[in-house]
C-alpha cells in the first residue's frame, strides 16, 4: 500500500506538476497537516506577516512573470483575509491560485472555530473556486484551478481545502487531462472580421491604439509593435497596458485617462478610428462615456466576450487573443499594403502633426524647486536610476499616477500596480512577490506615506529574507489623492486626511535590522537614491515632498476626458 | 414585460449561487426561478424571469455564459418560445359556489387534484398572464392559497451548444516527472 499518501502531500505533488516554486502564505490550525507536509518539500513557502499580503505578494509574482502566483490560508480570518487579494486580481485578471483550509468537512456548516463560508465569500472575487469534499478529487480539482487561472481571461482560483481531504490517505494517480465542457475560450478572432479591421485600419486618417492589460496576459508586445510600425500609428497603454510598448518608441505617446497625458487625451477624443487592445473601456479611461472618442469607429479586440460592448459598443469586434489576432492581422495589413498604404499617406502626417503639436503644447512636466522636493521630481530621479529596466511595484493614490505618468518601462511586466481595484497596501507585498520572481531585476516599491502604514508588517518579511527591495515612501503627510479632491472638490475642507505622524524612517528599518534615511531636502535626493540603490539589501527610503502637490492633467468626475485641468489653479492672492 | 432567460449548467454545488449572484449583485430582483435536472444527470435546466432591459440582460447573459459551471445561457425573450407556470391551489369553497369553481376550472384547463368539505385544490398550467386571471377569478369564490412553479420555457428554435474538449494538465510546465518527490 506504499501509494497510499495523505492529501497535504497529494496537494504539493499536484503543485509541483503545475510548477510551483514559492507558496506564500500564513499557516493556521486547519492547514496544519498541508504545512507539515511543506516542512521538508522543495516547494518554498514564504511566511508574509498578514493574509492579505500573501495574496498580493502572489499577484507581484504573477504579474512580474506572467505565471501562476501561489498564495494560501487558513480558514475562517485567514481566508477573509485574502479576500482583497482576490477582488485585486479579478479586477486586473492576473492569474492566481489561493490554496484555503476549511475545517473538517463533517463540522462544516456548525459554526466550528475559525469557520466561514470561504467557498460563498469568494465566489463574487473569484474567476471560480472549489470545495473539495472529497479527497480522490482534489488532484482533479488542482489542474482544473491552474488551468482556469492561466488561460482565456486570467484570473484568480480559489480551492478550499478541509481539514480531514488534508488528513485523508487515497491511492494517487496523477490526473492527465481535465475536462470543462462550459469554459469556452475564444482564441482564435474571425478571419473575416480580422480582415475588414485591417481595411479599417488602412482607411483611417486618424487611427490610434489604446492597449491594455490583456497585450501583456497574451504575450503580444511583439505584434503590437509591429501593429504600431506597420501603421505608424499613435499608441496609448492604460495603467494596466504600460510596458507593452517600449516608453522610448516614438510612437507611445503615454497613458490616457483621468490622470492621462493631453496629447494622449486628445488623441482619443479626435481619432476616427480606435483600436482598443485588451482593454475594457474603464470609467477612469473613458471619462463621460457619452463624450469618449466621439468621431471614432471602435475596433474591439478582447478574449472576453462579455468586455465587448460592455461600456462602448465596439463597431467591429473581434473576440480573442490579442496576441493570435494581432499575427492574423499584421498579415492582413501587410498584404493590404501595397495598394492602400500610399492613399492616405498625406492624413496620416497631418494627424501627426496634429498629435506632435498636442505633445509640445502641454507635455507632461517634471516640477523642481530649491526648497521642497516635488514629488514628479522624486518620481523622475527614480526614473532616471531604474533606466526603464527596474521592476517598479506602486501603491495606490498621487505617487502611482505620477509614476504611471514618469516612469519609463523597456519591456514588459516591470510595472505592478493594482489598477482596477486601487487596492492601498498592495504595492509593498506585490514588490515582496516580484523579488522572489525575479531576482534578476531590482525591484522599487513606491509607495505614499498612506499605503506604506498599511504594508508596515511586511518589513518583517523582507527582513526576515534579507529581500533587496527599494522601498521609496512618496511622503507627503496626507491621504493625498482624497486630500487633492477635497481640495478640489470639496472646498478645501480636509477631512481625516492628515497623517502627521509617520516613523523615524532610519530607526523603523533600524529596528528590522536594515538600512533607512529621511530626506527633504532637494539638493541631497540623487545622492540619497544612489545610496539606496547601491545597498545590496533592503533599504527605506523616507522623501517628505511638497505636501500639497496635485496630479495633473486631471479630467474632473463626469467631464469628459479633453476637458481636463491642466495644471493646479492659480491661488488668489499670496 | 419581464423576459425569460434559459440556462443550460452543470449540477454542481454553487452553481445555483454564481447564475443569481450576477443578477442580485447588479440589485435585479428574479422575478421567478426553476430549476430541475436534465435527462442528463449531471446537468441542470434552469429558466430565469426577469425585468431587465435589453442592453443590460444582453451583459448579464454573456456574464452567465462566462460562469464555467453554465455550458449555455441563452435569452429566449425574442424569438419563438413556448413558456408555462404550474399553480398549484386551495380554494375553499361555501357548498353552493361548488359547482362554479369547477366550471370557471374547467374554462381555464385546471384538474381538480383533491375535492373535501372545505373546497378543492386545484392544478392548472399555462403563461403566467391566464394564471394570474385564473387566480383572480377563483379568488372571488373564497378564501385561496397558491403555489406557483415559476415559469420554464423552452425555445422552438435549435439552438447549437458548443462545448470544450478536454485538455492536458500542467500545460504550462515542463517538469513532469517528478513523482519521486512523494515516494522519499
Amino acid at each position: 500500500m506504499s501509494n497510499l499518501i495523505s492529501g497535504a502531500k497529494i496537494l504539493l505533488e499536484c503543485l509541483v506538476r503545475e510548477g510551483v516554486e514559492c507558496i506564500f502564505g500564513y499557516p493556521g490550525g486547519v492547514t496544519l497537516p498541508f504545512y507539515d507536509a511543506l516542512y521538508d518539500h522543495p516547494i518554498r513557502h514564504v511566511l508574509v506577516r498578514h493574509e492579505e499580503n500573501a495574496a498580493f505578494a502572489a499577484e507581484g509574482y504573477a504579474r512580474s512573470t506572467g505565471k501562476v502566483g501561489v498564495c494560501c490560508a487558513t480558514s475562517g480570518p485567514g481566508a477573509t483575509n485574502l479576500t482583497t487579494g482576490l477582488v485585486d486580481a479579478m479586477m486586473d485578471s492576473i492569474p492566481i491560485v489561493a490554496l484555503t483550509g476549511q475545517v473538517s468537512s463533517k463540522l462544516i456548516g456548525s459554526d466550528a472555530f475559525q469557520e466561514a463560508d470561504t467557498f460563498g465569500i469568494t465566489r463574487p472575487c473569484t474567476k471560480h473556486n472549489y470545495l473539495v469534499k472529497n479527497l480522490a478529487e482534489l488532484p482533479q480539482v488542482i489542474h482544473e484551478a491552474f488551468y482556469l487561472a492561466s488561460s482565456g481571461r486570467p484570473g484568480p482560483v480559489l480551492v478550499d481545502i478541509p481539514k480531514d481531504v488534508f488528513q485523508g490517505h487515497y491511492q494517487y494517480q496523477p490526473v492527465n487531462s481535465i475536462h470543462l465542457p462550459g469554459y469556452k475560450i475564444h482564441l482564435d478572432g474571425h478571419a473575416g472580421q480580422i480582415r475588414r479591421a485591417a481595411q479599417m485600419m488602412w482607411e483611417a486618417k486618424r487611427p490610434y491604439i489604446y492597449g491594455g492589460g490583456g497585450v501583456l496576459a497574451s504575450g503580444a508586445t511583439k505584434e503590437l509593435r509591429e501593429l504600431v510600425e506597420t501603421l505608424d500609428a499613435p499608441c496609448v497603454l492604460t495603467l494596466m497596458g504600460l510596458g507593452s510598448l517600449p516608453s522610448s518608441h516614438p510612437n507611445f505617446i503615454s497613458m490616457p485617462g483621468m490622470h492621462g497625458s493631453y496629447a494622449s487625451n486628445m488623441g482619443m477624443t479626435e481619432c476616427d478610428l480606435l483600436i482598443a487592445l485588451g482593454v475594457r473601456f474603464d470609467d477612469r479611461v473613458t471619462g463621460r462615456l457619452a463624450a469618449f472618442a466621439p468621431h471614432a469607429k471602435v475596433i474591439h479586440v478582447d478574449i472576453d466576450p462579455a468586455e465587448i460592448g460592455k461600456n462602448r459598443a465596439a463597431d467591429l469586434p473581434i473576440v480573442g487573443d490579442v496576441k493570435r489576432v494581432l499575427t492574423k492581422l499584421n498579415k492582413n495589413l501587410q498584404e493590404l499594403a501595397p495598394a492602400m498604404q500610399a492613399a492616405n499617406s498625406g492624413s496620416r502626417k497631418e494627424w501627426w502633426s496634429q498629435v506632435r503639436t498636442w505633445q509640445t503644447e502641454h507635455p507632461l512636466q517634471v516640477e523642481t524647486s530649491a526648497d521642497e522636493i516635488k514629488p514628479q521630481h522624486l518620481i523622475s530621479e527614480i526614473d532616471r536610476i531604474s533606466g526603464g529596466n527596474a521592476v517598479v511595484s506602486v501603491d495606490v493614490g498621487q505617487h502611482q499616477m505620477w509614476s504611471a505618468q514618469f516612469i519609463r518601462f523597456n519591456e514588459p511586466r516591470l510595472w505592478l500596480s493594482s489598477s482596477g481595484l486601487g487596492s492601498m497596501g498592495f504595492g509593498l507585498p506585490a514588490a515582496i512577490g516580484a523579488a522572489f520572481a525575479r531576482p534578476d531585476k531590482t525591484v522599487i516599491a513606491i509607495m505614499g506615506d498612506g499605503g506604506f502604514q498599511m504594508s508596515v508588517p511586511e518589513l518583517g518579511t523582507i527582513a526576515s529574507h534579507g529581500l533587496p527591495v527599494k522601498m521609496i515612501i512618496m511622503n507627503n503627510g496626507y491621504l493625498g489623492m482624497v486630500r487633492q479632491w477635497q481640495e478640489l472638490f470639496y472646498n478645501n475642507r480636509l477631512s481625516s486626511v492628515t497623517l502627521d505622524s509617520f516613523p523615524d524612517a532610519e530607526k523603523l528599518a533600524g529596528a528590522y535590522g536594515f538600512k533607512g534615511r529621511t530626506i527633504e531636502k532637494p539638493q541631497e535626493l540623487r545622492a540619497a537614491l544612489e545610496e539606496c540603490f547601491a545597498e545590496p539589501g533592503p533599504y527605506l527610503l523616507n522623501v517628505k515632498v511638497t505636501p500639497f502637490e496635485n496630479v495633473f492633467p486631471m479630467v474632473p468626475a463626469g467631464a469628459a476626458i479633453n476637458e481636463m485641468v491642466l495644471s493646479q489653479p492659480k491661488p488668489v492672492a499670496v | 414585460m419581464l423576459q425569460v432567460i434559459s440556462l443550460l449548467l452543470e449540477n454542481k454545488p454553487g452553481a445555483l449561487m454564481r447564475v443569481t449572484g450576477l443578477l442580485s449583485a447588479r440589485g435585479y430582483n428574479i422575478e421567478s426561478l426553476t430549476v430541475a435536472r436534465t435527462t442528463d444527470p449531471t446537468l441542470s435546466r434552469m429558466t430565469i424571469v426577469v425585468d431587465v432591459d435589453s442592453t443590460l440582460r444582453k451583459q448579464v447573459i454573456k456574464q452567465m455564459n462566462r460562469l464555467i459551471n453554465v455550458l449555455q445561457a441563452a435569452d429566449l425573450s425574442e424569438g419563438p418560445v413556448v413558456a408555462r407556470e404550474l399553480v398549484l391551489m386551495r380554494v375553499r369553497a361555501a357548498m353552493e359556489s361548488r359547482g362554479a369553481i369547477l366550471k370557471e376550472a374547467e374554462i381555464f384547463g385546471a384538474r381538480v387534484i383533491d375535492s373535501t368539505l372545505e373546497g378543492f385544490a386545484l392544478e392548472a398550467t399555462g403563461e403566467a398572464e391566464k394564471l394570474d386571471e385564473f387566480i383572480d377569478v377563483m379568488r372571488s369564490y373564497g378564501e385561496i392559497e397558491v403555489t406557483r412553479s415559476g415559469t420554464v420555457a423552452v425555445s422552438l428554435e435549435p439552438r447549437k451548444l458548443r462545448l470544450s474538449s478536454p485538455v492536458a494538465t500542467g500545460a504550462g510546465t515542463k517538469s513532469q516527472s517528478t513523482t519521486g518527490v512523494l515516494n522519499g
